[in-house]
């Protein structure tokens, strides 16, 4: 059984690309249906983030499966997205694949390091696949372990705190310029992932309204949805800027989408009523010089790292050691998943058998009194052979060619049965 | 009797001083609240000092740069214990007191006139004075409001977040504070022009006498109704609205202190009731 990972992700398709293919994630059933449909596939996991659409299989045969699960992925898009969606899929294999999992449930290949949606919708999206029974149990040991490395990551990192603390950055600042946040509204303009993490902050801290501003106005709809808030387009912005007190912006554009006019314009006819900007998209979506206005507060990425006391440096650095729990972690799992295979099995389960004959012969043939070397050498023998033969009828089982998805299965049970790894049962606790 | 009150005051107000430096410092509640019952505690003194008085030279001791200092200071504590009763912003104490403590030291150390002029010993010249001071008072905390407004806006602004950022109210909470606190001092402020040149023009025959404090709170009036103008009609408010809070009070204590320096104003509190 070999682990591969099919995607592709922010780094290497533009948005427009990444959202044609999340549409396959309203419909779960429907991509493991067409996953199932590919034969050599013994286990497969689907999933779609904002900023990127995978798909994980185990197969016993994965050189084949491979384009047809690209195929599969290219077939979402338009015709005339197919060369550019072939450009953009990445394939891992087994190690690099589990070591990319990792990655992304910690939040090290998101575009704001270490925001913790994302292993959330991970969850979701591994909760799915058990109930379409796509996946097995490799893939279920496998999602275990990633959430278990998710979890320590945060824990001994500092790169979950840095997300969350920017927006918690965001909210506080918020509240040192309006007091109370009750009657004041937020405006979105462009729907990121941070983005989304700083709203569903403002939200909890009780922002009474909520407008998104984006260039699509589907994904617009969509967030506001999700927040009880109201889409507009892009090109209300600046009427939209009468009503909003709190603005965050994270579009992608490449070319500033407020000058210091437009905003000078605005807080007159606002009579001056304060407006606090905050600009996480890189590069940056509002004019620097906006800042000098009076009653104007606008902070960017680097600020409200600023606040939080963070620099870039502390960034990689946490980043580093997240990489390293990673790397320990991929190689545990291979390392348990080379046990799956049938002859180290059931060379485990003989040295398991002939440890067992070992102690209880030592405990007691000296209980026997004086024996000879040959009566000695029988008892031996004796126990051995019935421990063996004990196991005769397991091993045939293990070695009689079944389907792939079972055997593992078989192999997985048997190694519980006999305790064959001791330091995984603490893992799964 | 009054001078052992008033020194009771003085004191209270000093300690709260400290009380309050401390709830800067540590931030803890408990400081806060007694703070305000120790600034409470002043003003109790400082009220029963002016009622013993009252009583004592049978009018109201308002004769004197000594009395108006203290009278300031009675009504700075007035106005911010109705603050901070209906309206805490809770740091605003740790410049309140000392402003108050440092009238009223003011008051004691003054010399006082042993006797009281006969025409200043009317109802309406007292509710003049009283007026007058109570904007003064409001106007002093919109002043201190302007100030915290300022440091806080400092560092919003540069993004360095220092000592202060943690420990001062929010913009809007101090922006607020000094909308009310002007939109009140604006209009006991008024009720001080008007009740004065009413009395003017009954003792001495003319509603305005282009005396110098006269022209000079005019000036602070006009100032004050400026500003208030513009907040409503243009949105002037924050920075802009803390420093004329700030403008508006120098001019004030300007007017306050300086009309004893014009030889020829009746203002002038060493002969106050020396008519021209």
């Amino acid at each position: 059984m070999t682990l591969v990972l099919i995607g592709l992700n922010h780094k290497t398709a533009p948005v427009a690309l990444r959202e044609k293919l999340a549409a396959l994630a309203p419909e779960p059933a429907l991509a493991y249906q067409q996953l199932r449909e590919i034969k050599e596939i013994q286990e497969a996991l689907f999933y779609a983030t904002c900023n990127r659409v995978e798909i994980l299989f185990a197969s016993s045969d994965p050189e084949p499966a491979i384009p047809q699960v690209k195929h599969l992925l290219v077939a979402q898009g338009e015709q005339a997205d197919a060369d550019a969606i072939h450009q953009a899929l990445y394939v891992y294999r087994e190690g690099e694949a589990v070591n990319h999992l990792f990655q992304v449930a910690c939040g090290l290949d998101s575009m704001v390091m270490g925001e913790p949606q994302v292993l959330g919708q991970i969850k979701a999206a591994y909760r799915q696949g058990t109930t379409q029974q796509a996946t097995g149990p490799l893939l279920n040991r496998l999602l275990h372990k990633t959430f278990s490395v998710a979890k320590k990551v945060r824990s001994e990192t500092g790169i979950g705190g840095l997300a969350v603390s920017i927006s918690y950055a965001a909210v506080e600042l918020a509240r040192k310029i309006f007091g109370s946040l009750s009657d004041k509204t937020g405006l979105l303009i462009g729907a990121g992932e941070m983005a989304e993490l700083a709203v569903e902050h403002l939200k909890r801290h009780g922002v009474a309204r909520l407008i998104v501003a984006n260039r699509t106005l589907e994904r617009g709809l969509e967030l506001a949805g999700r927040f009880g808030g109201e889409a507009v387009a892009l090109a209300e912005l600046p009427e939209q800027l009468l009503k909003a007190d709190i603005v965050i912006s994270s579009t992608g554009a490449p070319e500033l989408i407020l000058t210091k006019d437009q905003v000078k314009g605005v807080m007159r006819r606002r009579k001056q009523r304060p407006l606090f900007l905050i600009d996480i998209a890189v590069p940056r979506d509002l004019d620097p010089a906006i800042n000098d206005l009076d009653n104007v507060y606008l902070y960017n990425i680097d600020d409200l790292q600023g606040v939080i006391q963070a620099n870039l440096h502390h960034r990689q650095e946490e980043a580093v050691k997240a990489q390293r729990i990673i790397d320990v972690e991929t190689q545990k799992f291979l390392q348990w998943r080379e046990t799956l295979a049938v002859t180290p099995t059931i060379v485990a389960l003989v040295d398991k058998a002939k440890q067992i004959c070992q102690n209880e012969l030592k405990r007691t043939l000296p209980q026997l009194g004086p024996l000879t070397p040959e009566q000695q050498k029988a008892l031996e023998v004796l126990a051995e052979s019935i421990a063996l033969k004990l196991l005769h009828d397991p091993f045939l089982y293990l070695k009689r060619n079944h389907h792939p998805k079972r055997r593992s299965q078989d192999i997985d049970l048997t190694r519980r049965l006999f305790n064959l790894d001791v330091d995984r049962n603490e893992d799964l606790a | 009797m009054d001078v052992w009150l008033l020194s009771l005051a003085l004191a209270s107000y000093g300690v709260a001083t400290f009380i309050w430096l401390g709830y800067v410092w540590f931030q803890k509640e408990t400081l806060y609240l007694a703070g305000g019952w120790t600034i409470a505690l002043g003003w109790l003194g400082h009220t029963l000092a002016l009622l013993v008085e009252t009583v004592a030279t049978g009018f109201f001791p308002v004769g004197s740069f000594s009395a108006a200092c203290s009278l300031f200071s009675w009504t700075l504590t007035t106005a911010f214990l109705i603050l901070n009763w209906r309206y805490p912003v809770k740091v605003l104490g740790v410049l309140a007191a000392p402003m108050a403590a440092l009238l009223l030291s003011g008051s004691l150390l003054l010399p006082r006139p042993p006797e009281i002029a006969p025409i200043l010993q009317s109802f309406w010249l007292t509710f003049h004075i009283a007026a007058a001071l109570l904007g003064n008072a409001t106007f002093a905390l919109a002043f201190l409001g302007g100030i915290l407004y300022l440091v806080q806006e400092r560092q919003l602004k540069a993004k360095k977040f220092g000592f202060f950022y943690r420990r001062l109210p929010s913009l809007e909470t101090l922006d607020a504070l000094n909308y009310y606190c002007i939109n009140i001092g604006f209009i006991l402020l008024t009720i001080a022009i008007i009740s004065g040149s009413l009395y003017a023009q009954y003792v001495l025959g003319s509603f305005w006498q282009w005396d110098p404090k006269e022209t000079m709170t005019l000036i602070a009036w006009l100032f004050y109704a400026g500003l208030l103008h513009e907040r409503l009609v243009k949105g002037w408010r924050g920075r802009r609205a803390a420093l004329m809070a700030i403008t508006g009070f120098l001019v004030l204590m300007v007017t306050f202190v300086g009309a004893d320096f014009w030889q020829r104003s009746y203002h002038r509190f060493d002969t106050l009731g020396r008519l021209p």
